[in-house]
């Protein structure tokens, strides 16, 4: 009974966070403008770790935690350097 | 799924209510993300995901290993002080960069612009590196007279 509620709970964990995802999808192509694309994009990151730590809790494997962690990593490289462009014009002075 | 039924009933409810409060969370962020207007109130929507939805998923996380596998299972803290690490950064960077493209472009568009601070306000000497708050600094160290100017004629249509 308790694993049907564990259950379901994980399954809307997936669609609530792939729901969240389109959200900061539509927001990057919409725009308007460059610094709102950035910050859909690092959440699109955010989110996407998110997702697959719940899917690994889904299938009971620890490996997906790797994943996630890299994903982490590279979004948060990824947010910088676009950042500093948007700042500055240019990645590395 | 078989795993799922070998955690004990308490463990089973705990998980599932972390795993729902987090993913609700992180839509709610996600719909600010659409439905707020100016992109320095969007900056702050996905924070939630930032904050609350990781803190809870890692901990449900954490909570579902360690019992699967009785033995204590921390390795997802990396991944949430990481986050707790980074997140703060990548958004002044963000938000700094979209202040300066703002003030420094006049785009024309209708975005609320946080305003400058009034020349006769600003402090005399270039802040240190542990100032707060924007000073000389970040009008650049050289004095630039196109902006001046700028700065100028923007007062006099005011």
């Amino acid at each position: 009974m308790t694993a049907e509620l564990l259950r379901f709970a994980l399954g809307y964990a997936q669609i609530a966070l792939i729901l969240a995802l389109a959200l900061a999808c539509w927001r990057m192509l919409r725009g308007p403008r460059a610094q709102d694309r950035v910050l859909a994009l690092d959440t699109m990151y955010s989110i996407a770790m998110l997702l697959f730590l719940v899917i690994g809790m889904g299938n009971g494997n620890v490996f997906f935690f790797e994943g996630a962690l890299v994903i982490a990593v590279l979004g948060f490289v990824a947010t910088v350097c676009a950042a500093k462009f948007l700042m500055r014009g240019e990645v590395i002075e | 799924m078989r795993h799922l039924e070998q955690l004990p009933p308490w463990a089973a409810v705990v998980i599932a209510l972390l795993v729902v409060t987090g993913a609700s969370l992180t839509v709610l962020g996600g719909l600010g993300l659409v439905r707020l207007k100016s992109f320095y109130q969007r900056l702050h929507a996905p924070t939630l995901g930032y904050s609350y939805g990781t803190l809870l998923i890692v901990l449900a996380s954490m909570l579902m290993f360690t019992l699967l596998e009785s033995r204590l299972v921390v390795h997802e803290l990396t991944i949430g002080i990481f986050i707790m690490a980074t997140t703060p950064i990548t958004l002044l960077m963000l938000g700094r960069a979209a202040l300066r493209r703002d003030r420094d472009a006049k785009l024309g568009h209708d975005e609320a612009v946080p305003p400058r601070i009034p020349r006769e306000d600003r402090p005399a000497e270039p802040r240190g590196q542990t100032g707060h708050g924007e000073g000389l600094e970040d009008a650049g160290l050289l004095p630039d007279p196109e902006r001046e100017e700028r700065e100028r004629a923007d007062q006099a249509r005011d």
